[in-house]
């Protein structure tokens, strides 16, 4: 089937089997590499993209169901090269070491400030309880996250 | 200055916009995708494979050991390790047949078109097994390797002692868990080999490829790429993965990638070493140790991979950070049908850590004495010796650390306040405990290795008058690139955004050797600093014969005479290279002149620093789930110079969840051979609401060989956490667990039975 969607701004029909997975999908067809794959059943978070302002696992989520939605991607968060306030404050604060949770985090961190500008530490720890780090220890990713909502506010 | 700074990551840019390439984001034209097909016993011989007549096999590729050109093994220690089996099967889930084709949904139908017959053999699955000897896997008794460390007069220490407390202790698997699972692509080329991939340690796969192929140096190209964590999982057994890969590349003539998907990653690839440690420890009634005998053995799997230099590791370690004049330790590693256990962060330090703390933790409660106090009055200190004999002379933080974490945490005071509240709650309030944990880690490899290996790294200036660094020490998150960038910048007195590195490439960089044992920073980053320093020497000289000014020096970026500046150094440097074409020095690593290490008698020198660590861990025990919740970390650790704070933090920091892991959450489970919760539905690790607050304190004793007095860091963050929650877990509810991950199901059984063991 044909599947029409917004990535990053930009309107795709994607001709693909319909129970593809988004995944594949936006990394094979469209090549958009920075959404991973650390499990492929739901639990690492790595592949988190914003399908219609909700963060979900691209690697569950069939092809077909985005039928004329808009999704947001790692790729789509800075803007001719300038980091966006979350990347730069990942950056910073060493939120990113190996780097392949980053793509993930990011995407429920942008989704968490999109619905709350001051979230308290608690509640980021819950809106990236779904994102699985091995690296940091999830401390700096929390202060990063933090530094980004200030950021914001300023 | 960049060093003690906290630059922004070289590659962090990628990482963060996504534009980072792993693995598995590269296509090449013509590549195929490759799949391992593996054993589905534990032990036996096969009978035979059979491939679907009816099957088209004309779009598969497939190869089985009979197509390597070299000699079937995977180089290592022993070279015991077949890349794919011939006819007998030594453990679940091993490499027998490889095959590709051009898409995963074809891979996935042939394999269905596979059919291996197998003669079944009883397997050995535990250490007990392996010790009872009733099956023999290797040599006449399944040792793969013994240790025997000694020092003074066992038998008057434990005449010396008023009291002999013993402790059995055990230790689990643990899977590494990088979030980007293994993988490698091969490329063919004529008469050359050139894999591309995951992986912590290039020349370990160059090493493989040759052999297996029948490679020069040149001819076999080993290429990282960006890695998504490894914390040793990525140290050995991607060379296996490579191979695979290059195997069917070479029979296809064309590319080929292998990714694995979880469930075959933590079935197929290496663990932490599970163990069981038996301490018996002599101490007088005011707590001082007179006599310490330990019994170690770890189960290595069933090959000998890397298993004797953990084994190693975990005996030197088996003391603790403790004075002790009377010492025996003896260490075995056993066989068993079982994947090879491998690298895993720590490296058999974090198992007779969470022993020797625990045994502390025992003998203070069996004397009456604080345990606080116990570590005070038996810790090492400058000027003591180890359990091998070392006496330490430099960069010993251990009062500091432990001074630190006490005092930041408020241990004293909390831990009145947690008893005076546990004596007083009903039996099914919410408990809480705090423990504390004292630890020591040996930088860089152990004993004669780093004299043996002469690790080399170099610099060289670019065109653009930028020096670049050489290495072949791998970027996995801990960054590599970053420091190595930051220790060039100060020796050359250049910026920070002046330096670049090469990407680990075995055509282009030299052998640092593995990116491994807290060696990266203290080790090769001392190379780096080294070639580094010709480099300036270089271009001083050059500066003295151009402006015939022989006082000629580097100050800050610039040359000066005589209190004049010259030139700036990219005007030199670009000179240099007009005038000369290239401008490259390499150094090798020399171990420092009074390290002194005998491999027969094992003692001596066993490293030539310790890094050290105190941490105080909160817990809440639910009385009624038996659940226990790590509210608190605070740690303070000594890593001689924190090149990057931040970054010297994330991985104290890092270490520290992992270590909560394996004290509470990660535990395999088998099946007659078999990983049944191969996958992160059911491997449960920390998750951001599992990660207790940190509160990290950077201790600072220089090491005076390292770069700018830096130490490792990277392991250390392992050894304390499983043994600083199991105390607290003990402060709050009594119960002395010796056996991780403590479980729900694991505490009731402890408590239930001191409950019963109280009523009889």
């Amino acid at each position: 089937m044909i599947v029409r969607f917004d990535v990053n701004g930009i309107t795709h029909n994607v001709e693909s089997p319909p129970m593809k997975r988004l995944l594949d999908v936006l990394r094979e067809e469209l090549r958009l590499t920075g959404t991973k794959e650390g499990c492929g059943e739901g639990e690492c978070g790595a592949c988190s993209v914003i399908v219609d302002g909700e963060v979900i696992n691209s690697c569950l989520v069939p092809v077909c169901q985005v039928q004329g939605s808009t999704i947001l991607t790692v790729e789509g968060l800075a803007r001719d090269g300038r980091l966006d306030p979350l990347q730069q404050a990942f950056l910073e604060c060493g939120g990113a070491q190996c780097g392949i949770c980053t793509p993930g985090m990011l995407i429920a961190a942008r989704a968490l400030l999109d619905e709350n500008a001051q979230p308290t530490r608690d509640q980021i720890a819950e809106a990236i309880a779904g994102n699985l780090c091995r690296c940091t220890g999830y401390t700096k990713i929390i202060d990063a996250i933090e530094q980004a909502a200030e950021m914001k506010q300023q | 200055m960049a060093v003690g700074q906290n630059v922004l990551r070289k590659e962090g840019y990628e990482k963060l916009t996504g534009a980072a390439r792993y693995v598995d984001d590269l296509t090449l034209d013509g590549m195929l995708l490759g799949k391992t097909i593996r054993s589905t016993i534990a032990r036996g011989r096969i009978k035979s494979i059979e491939f679907d007549s009816a099957y088209d096999w004309s779009q598969i590729v497939v190869a089985d050991y009979r197509d390597i050109p070299g000699e079937n093994y995977v180089a290592l220690i022993e070279n015991d390790q077949p890349l794919l089996v011939e006819s007998e099967v030594r453990h679940y889930d091993e490499p027998i047949l490889l095959i590709a084709a051009a898409s995963k949904s074809e891979l996935e139908a042939a394999a269905r078109h596979i059919h291996i017959e197998y003669e079944e053999l009883p397997p050995v699955l535990s250490i007990q097994e392996s010790l009872a000897g009733a099956e023999v896997l290797y040599g006449s008794d399944n040792v793969f390797k013994r240790f025997l460390i000694g020092r003074g007069d066992i038998g008057e220490g434990f005449a010396a002692a008023d009291r002999i407390v013993q402790g059995e202790y055990r230790v689990p698997h643990q899977e590494q868990l990088y979030i980007e699972p293994q993988g490698m692509i091969a490329i063919p080329g004529a008469g050359q080999m050139t894999v591309m991939g995951s992986m912590q340690c290039p020349y370990y796969i160059h090493k493989a490829l040759k052999q297996l192929f029948n490679l020069s140096d040149e001819k076999a190209i080993v290429i990282q790429t960006t890695t998504g964590g490894g914390f040793g999982g990525k140290e050995e057994y991607p060379s296996m993965i490579a191979a695979h890969a290059a195997l069917l590349a070479l029979k296809a003539q064309r590319p080929v990638k292998i990714i694995y998907d979880r469930g075959e990653d933590i079935a197929a690839t290496t663990k932490r070493h599970p163990g069981i440690i038996r301490h018996r420890t002599g101490v007088t009634s005011d707590g001082r140790l007179t006599a310490s005998e330990i019994d170690i053995v770890l189960d290595g799997g069933a090959y000998v991979t890397l298993t004797p230099v953990v084994l190693s590791r975990g005996a030197i370690h088996a003391l603790g950070p403790y004075r002790c004049d009377n010492v025996r330790i003896a260490a075995r590693a056993v066989a068993t049908n079982t994947p090879p256990n491998g690298a895993f962060r720590g490296f058999g330090a974090p198992q007779v850590a969470f022993a020797y703390e625990m045994q502390m933790e025992k003998i203070a409660a069996e004397l009456g004495v604080d345990p606080l106090e116990l570590r005070r009055i038996n810790m090492l200190r400058e000027g003591d010796i180890t359990a091998t004999g070392q006496r330490l002379t430099s960069s010993v933080g251990s009062e500091d650390v432990l001074n630190a974490a006490i005092e930041r945490s408020n241990y004293l005071e909390k831990k009145q306040a947690v008893e005076t509240a546990n004596a007083h709650g009903s039996q099914h309030d919410k408990r809480h405990g705090i423990g504390l944990s004292f630890f020591f880690h040996g930088a860089g490899f152990t004993g004669s290795g780093e004299a043996k290996m002469k690790a080399q790294a170099g610099v060289e200036i670019t065109a653009e008058g930028r020096a670049r660094v050489l290495s072949g020490s791998t970027e996995i998150g801990q960054g590599t690139r970053t420091i190595f960038c930051q220790i060039v910048a100060d020796e050359l007195g250049v910026g920070y955004d002046d330096v670049e590195i090469e990407d680990p490439d075995t055509s282009r960089v030299p052998d640092s050797g593995p990116t491994v044992a807290s060696r990266t920073t203290m080790v090769v980053g001392r190379v780096v600093q080294l070639a580094a320093r010709e480099i300036k020497d270089k271009l001083v000289n050059f500066v003295a014969e151009r402006f015939g000014a022989p006082e000629a020096r580097l100050i800050d970026g610039r040359f000066v005479a005589n209190g004049n500046a010259l030139a700036s150094f990219e005007e030199i440097a670009r000179e240099y290279i007009a005038q000369r074409g290239e401008l490259r020095a390499y150094a090798r690593y020399a171990s420092p002149p009074d390290i002194e290490w005998d491999d027969e008698t094992y003692s001596g020198d066993a490293y030539p620093c310790y890094s050290w660590g105190a941490e105080v861990a909160e817990v809440e025990v639910d009385m009624d789930t038996y659940e226990v919740t790590c509210t608190k970390i605070t740690t303070a650790q000594d890593i001689g110079r924190a090149i990057h704070p931040v970054l010297a933090a994330g991985q104290i920091e890092g270490g520290t969840l992992q270590a909560v892991g394996y004290g509470l959450l990660e535990e395999l489970v088998w099946d007659k051979g078999r990983i049944v919760n191969n996958r992160l539905t059911n491997y449960i690790i920390p998750t951001a609401l599992d990660a207790p607050e940190m509160e990290t304190i950077i201790v600072e004793t220089a090491y005076p060989h390292g770069p700018f007095g830096a130490k490792g860091v990277g392991e250390l963050p392992m050894d304390g956490g499983a043994p600083a929650i199991a105390a607290a877990v003990f402060n709050a509810t009594g119960a002395f667990v010796s056996e991780i991950p403590i479980t729900p199901e694991r505490l009731m059984a402890v408590i239930e039975d001191r409950t019963r063991t109280d009523d009889e």
